[in-house]
């Protein structure tokens, strides 16, 4: 941005003003839940609500001593991770062939899978549960559930990934091929590297998706092959709700998506914009 | 061997599309597919799929006489139009106003997506809890005020409202996050021109800003629609669709159809009804890019020329 530009006005204190308001109502709901967690029953439930109180660790250790919840935390976090390596490596696969084999018209690759994209998860639910549970024989395994998530990702990872294979430069990949490479390592080699901010932005919204989903895992999976937020929906329907506890799973819930949202704010905005900005 | 070669280099397209084709074909389009054969179909769980009876369009006629099904798509396109038009009014405006370069920008905007990163589960969760009408913060702060106590969800008219609330909050940085995007990328030229011609702050952005930023307002209005289209989870945790019918959209109807009636085909129908309301939305958004771009790669011919 030039110096002098139109958008350089000075900030005023009404500007730094409004943008800690709105940080504070993003942030509020959050923090709720955060401190929540960290408060006995008698805190939660007294009638002088406080912001000062002895932080507890109590509801954590509560959760994590359930041999029950140690299974579906680790169900989820296999489930996101083998969803998430597998549908990388088939959405870049299939990118890189869209874009540069002209393998179909691109226009329609994208349109199919913008159209994939939108498929609502709960129009899934009903045939995925048919076919799983009577052809494929897939309920209630962890295989069942990985298969699903990496179908439903799919589609966006190719769709961002082909915006970013588009600007690798040919020349580049023709040189390889003059060196005596094949088709294989020009892919693996040159074009990988060169696209791996795009790989970040692509795994980070696969892996969010795949560890948040609900309702898919919720009709796919029995006692042992739960995930974490199908136990949140069973949790809270109970009558006496431990609001510590389930405030905790919560918190552990959303603890890695908030992390790699510190980490990497800037791949997420790219993953967020791409398409809509650039068309 | 050369020969072995060129077969591999010509077969090397299929080689890299047939995975990711396959599992799409297997776990995508066929049940789609499968939604679409069901929903002529009479079946319901636990007796084997090929006891289905092909009833025509028997399904789709129960469900369009179904008081509550209308109730369902009223509830789903209130829901889905009220918060499209509330986050991008204030996505929008909050773009307008924020839109400075400064130092810790990138801190706040780090800031404003931690909403939408948080699983939709747990986001029905935190609002359940703020709603929570014995001790919840919200009670809580009502009554330290003196103020009458709000029945955020057990009321018939309330609920929606909260409903709504908790997505605007979720959702609304999206907007935001678009919006501020597009006015950075604006052309400066533009700016710079309307300064010189005495434009008023107001001026600029009634007739520069805003009609450079409409296609991105568009698109991410068209996207914000689809999504809201597909919200189920934080609804389910909120309110199970209640109290009565107040708030049970589509997605939930289709689920609790399914799963609680047990009656599959009339859920594949009404499934498809949904996705039918998506698609279209979706060809209009495919359809608005596509103008998009021809409009510009004509804008850069003619610039081209002159």
């Amino acid at each position: 941005m030039p110096a002098g530009s139109p958008h350089q006005r000075p900030a005023s204190v009404g500007w730094y003003g409004l943008v800690f308001a709105l940080a504070l109502m993003a942030l509020g709901p959050i923090i709720v839940m955060i401190t929540t967690s960290l408060k006995t029953r008698n805190q939660i439930f007294g009638d002088t609500a406080s912001f000062f109180f002895m932080p507890t660790l109590s509801n954590y250790a509560a959760v994590l001593e359930d041999p029950a919840n140690v299974r579906f935390l680790s169900n989820s976090l296999t489930v996101a991770l083998v969803s998430t390596v597998l549908t990388l490596t088939l959405g870049c696969m299939a990118a890189y062939a869209i874009v540069r084999f002209r393998f179909m018209g691109r226009d329609s690759a994208s349109f199919g899978t913008l159209l994939m994209r939108m498929v609502p998860p709960a129009v899934l639910c009903v045939p995925v549960f048919t076919i799983w549970t009577y052809q494929y024989g897939l309920t209630n395994t962890l295989s069942g559930v990985i298969l699903v998530y990496t179908a439903i990702n799919l589609p966006f990872v190719i769709w961002i990934l082909q915006s970013f294979i588009v600007q690798v430069p040919r020349p580049l990949e023709e040189a390889a091929r003059i060196d005596g490479a094949n088709p294989y390592q020009v892919f693996l080699f040159v074009v990988l590297p060169l696209i791996a901010p795009g790989l970040a932005a692509a795994a980070i919204f696969t892996f969010r998706i795949a560890w948040n989903e609900f309702i898919l895992a919720l009709v796919l999976t029995n006692r042992f092959t739960r995930t974490m937020p199908v136990k949140v929906s069973l949790f809270i329907n109970e009558h006496n709700i431990e609001w510590g506890q389930i405030m905790a799973i919560g918190t552990l819930i959303a603890i890695p998506p908030l992390v790699f949202t510190f980490l990497a704010s800037r791949q997420i905005i790219t993953g967020l914009t791409a398409g809509a900005v650039k068309g | 061997m050369a020969s072995t070669r060129q077969v591999l280099n010509r077969a090397t397209p299929y080689v890299f599309l047939a995975p990711a084709l396959l599992v799409m074909a297997v776990a995508l389009l066929y049940p789609v597919a499968q939604s679409i054969w069901l929903s002529f179909h009479q079946w319901s769980i636990g007796a084997p799929l090929s006891s289905a009876r092909f009833i025509g369009l028997e399904n789709y006629r129960i469900l369009l006489d179904d008081p509550n099904v209308w109730a369902s798509i009223r509830v789903t396109l209130v829901f889905a139009f009220a918060v499209v038009v509330i986050e991008v009014a204030l996505g929008v405006a909050l773009a307008l106003v924020l839109d400075r370069n400064i130092r810790g920008m990138s801190v706040f905007r780090t800031i404003f997506i931690l909403p939408m990163m948080v699983a939709p589960i747990v986001v029905g969760l935190i609002w359940r809890y703020l709603y929570n009408e014995q001790f919840g913060p919200f009670t809580t702060a009502l009554e330290a005020l003196g103020l009458p106590v709000i029945p955020w969800l057990s009321s018939q008219g309330m609920a929606l409202i909260s409903v709504i609330i908790a997505d605007v909050w979720q959702w609304t940085p999206f907007i935001f996050i678009l919006s501020l995007a597009a006015l950075q990328s604006l052309p400066a030229s533009a700016l710079e021109a309307a300064r010189i011609d005495g434009a008023t702050r107001w001026q600029t952005v009634l007739y520069i800003k805003l009609p450079l930023m409409m296609p991105v307002i568009v698109v991410a209005a068209l996207l914000r629609l689809i999504d809201a289209f597909k919200v189920l989870e934080v609804i389910y945790i909120l309110t199970e669709g209640g109290p009565g019918l107040a708030t049970e959209i589509l997605s939930l109807h289709i689920y609790k159809t399914a799963f609680s009636s047990q009656q599959l085909g009339r859920a594949s129908a009404l499934s498809n009804i949904l996705l039918v309301i998506v698609m279209t939305i979706t060809l209009a958004l495919f359809l608005f890019n596509k103008l998009r771009e021809e409009s510009a790669r004509r804008a850069a011919a003619a610039e081209g020329e002159g």
